[in-house]
């Protein structure tokens, strides 16, 4: 008996399917992800957003039916960091395997190819998908010199503005495609942009961090996938679903905060006691990211959990804020010197101006005529 | 200039040009006062005029009867919002890490609902001295516009940081580059207005003070 007989029209069609025709929902299936499994990931998606749950049949519907979007993920000054925490989340989780599920037909690290062969394949995926891909991208981009950052001889803008041509959105993925991160930090030797500062036509989301958060990824392609709609954005281009609420206002230390208990190092009682790191120099405060409801490591913790401040990396130029251990209440230069110098020269110049002004009082008190009764009657 | 670089510029930049122009202010107006001189008293002294100064500073904090009386309301606000200023100032942990980066020491800070009571009644009192000084025939017309500058000066730094400490309406960085840029106004501002009294206040009491001892009197 002819094996096909075994299988459902349905079946059939789907082995006929190519990898690239399938549907998310059948790929999901054929890698054993039960129902369940796949309701509970649009549910949590759901709240994660802070969507309605009336949305997750709508999400799971969407999803079901979505076909792998085309992905062109280009790099450009970067450390590979963003691509190492997207791709060492942890294998089993449904984000990784809708992660697996888009097309990802250009990523330097992660493709085979090489070469002229790399770029025929973004070329092909630019062609064939014209208007419909997503782009990628992680890395600043510098404009002083187009030599400082090429890719098979063409420069980092040049590939930007060609790429971005025909894409339906971009993603700057990780704090130097968001905001220009370390290569823009003081004294910005290369001249290092971010996406937004050279792409204006295109819708872009930024998701910053250093690295950012898995999660957020999936969860903004998920809602590229089901609604064909960017999420809400915050005035710097971060999804407000992620970004809304800062690492401060979510942490499990802020009732030490409140309290005003501190560790003071990172050693004392205080640490031990897991109190508050503001003292320390922790940027929560100020830094707005979903690690504290997240967390890093499928859940295990997030770096305030293990007892070291935040440096606020999903914020624009965190290199220069001062230093990591500097706390936010504290000048970011050195103010002693300043107070120091101040105070010496003028001191200098109130003498000065003192000495002055004795002068001139003596002056009007030896120039002082006085008025006798003979000028009266002048 | 995004919110991350206002805070920046404020705890940099900022902070150094206000405090540049604070420290210049105020030595160059206490060097100037000081080296003013006074004319040689040729009566002979019957008491000691350090001891005698050095107690005025401390006992004119607290009123005569008469003048309480006479202007209570002023009497009650204004030492509740500068003891809610000495509070708020000195004893905010976040203030203290700061007084630790520019001078070097520290002390212990006070718990942060209690200095945000200070705060709240502070900003009810600094309320209360505005409407008494603009409801007050009298007083009205004798404030002039520098009395409505050091007001607002000082009413700033609490309502933003208010404000800041419980994250209303704005984002985190900019409420918080708020509260220091409005800081940094005030301290600007004091040197060249009768805030300057935050300092010249010693003098003047300790003047009162040694006059009437070395005169052998009570002060």
């Amino acid at each position: 008996m002819n094996n096909n007989e075994d299988k459902t029209l349905e079946e059939m069609t789907r082995d006929e399917k190519t990898h690239d025709e399938r549907t998310l929902g059948e790929t999901l299936r054929s890698q054993g992800i039960s129902r369940r499994s796949f309701l509970k990931f649009c549910a949590a998606t759901a709240s994660m957003m802070a969507m309605s749950p009336a949305m997750i049949p709508k999400i799971a519907r969407a999803l079901e039916q979505a076909r792998r979007p085309s992905v062109i993920w280009l790099s450009f000054q970067e450390c590979t960091g963003c691509t190492e925490s997207l791709t060492r989340s942890h294998a089993a989780t449904i984000e990784n395997l809708i992660f697996n599920t888009i097309s990802l037909d250009y990523h330097h690290t992660l493709q085979a190819a090489s070469g002229t062969a790399a770029e025929a394949a973004r070329e092909a995926a630019m062609k064939e998908n014209f208007g419909k891909y997503l782009l990628i991208v992680d890395g600043s981009i510098p404009l002083d010199n187009p030599g400082y950052s090429t890719i098979a001889g063409i420069s980092n803008v040049d590939m930007l503005m060609e790429t971005a041509a025909g894409a339906a959105a971009i993603i700057a993925v990780g704090t130097c495609a968001s905001y220009g991160g370390i290569p823009h930090a003081n004294p910005n030797p290369t001249g290092a942009v971010s996406v937004t500062d050279i792409i204006k036509d295109k819708p872009i989301i930024n998701v910053p961090g250093c690295p950012p958060i898995p999660v957020v990824i999936t969860g903004v392609l998920t809602q590229f996938l089901t609604f064909g709609s960017l999420p809400e954005l915050d005035d710097i281009g971060r999804p407000m679903a992620f970004y809304g609420k800062s690492i401060h206002d979510r942490c499990y230390r802020r009732p030490f905060y409140d309290k005003g208990l501190f560790a003071e190092t990172f050693d004392d009682e205080g640490a031990k006691k897991g109190w508050c790191l503001y003292k320390l120099g922790c940027k929560g405060p100020t830094t707005y990211n979903a690690c504290a409801t997240t967390k890093w490591n499928n859940g295990t913790s997030f770096p305030i959990e293990s007892g070291h401040p935040c440096l606020g990396c999903s914020e624009p130029d965190f290199w220069d804020g001062g230093g990591f251990y500097k706390s936010i209440s504290m000048p970011t230069e050195n103010i002693t010197k300043t107070v120091i110098y101040t105070a010496a020269g003028a001191a200098a110049a109130g003498v000065a101006i003192g000495a002055i002004n004795r002068s001139r009082k003596n002056k009007a008190v030896a120039s002082h005529s006085k008025t006798g009764i003979d000028d009266l009657s002048k | 200039m995004s919110e991350i670089e206002f805070l920046s510029w404020v705890r940099g930049p900022g902070f150094q040009i206000a405090t540049i122009i604070f420290i210049a202010g105020v030595f160059i107006r206490i060097a100037e006062i000081l080296l003013l001189g006074r004319k040689a008293n040729l009566a002979e002294a019957k008491g000691s005029e350090m001891s005698s100064g050095l107690r005025t500073v401390l006992t004119r904090s607290v009123p005569d009867k008469a003048t309480f009386q006479r202007s209570a309301y002023t009497f009650t606000a204004g030492y509740i919002f500068h003891l809610g200023l000495f509070v708020t100032i000195f004893f905010y942990a976040p203030h203290i890490l700061m007084f630790k980066d520019v001078i070097g020491i520290s002390w212990p800070s006070l718990p942060s609902p209690v200095v945000d009571a200070f705060t709240v009644v502070s900003i009810i009192a600094l309320l209360v001295i505005l409407a008494h000084r603009m409801s007050n025939t009298v007083l009205r017309f004798l404030t002039t516009g520098e009395d409505y500058l050091v007001w607002l000066v000082t009413f700033l730094p609490f309502i933003t940081g208010y404000i800041a400490f419980h994250r209303m309406w704005l984002t985190s960085p900019t409420l918080i580059a708020m509260h220091i840029l409005s800081v940094e106004l005030l301290i600007i501002v004091l040197p060249f207005t009768k805030l300057m009294h935050s300092f010249t206040f010693v003098l003047s009491r300790w003047y009162g003070g040694a006059i009437s001892g070395y005169r052998g009197v009570k002060s």
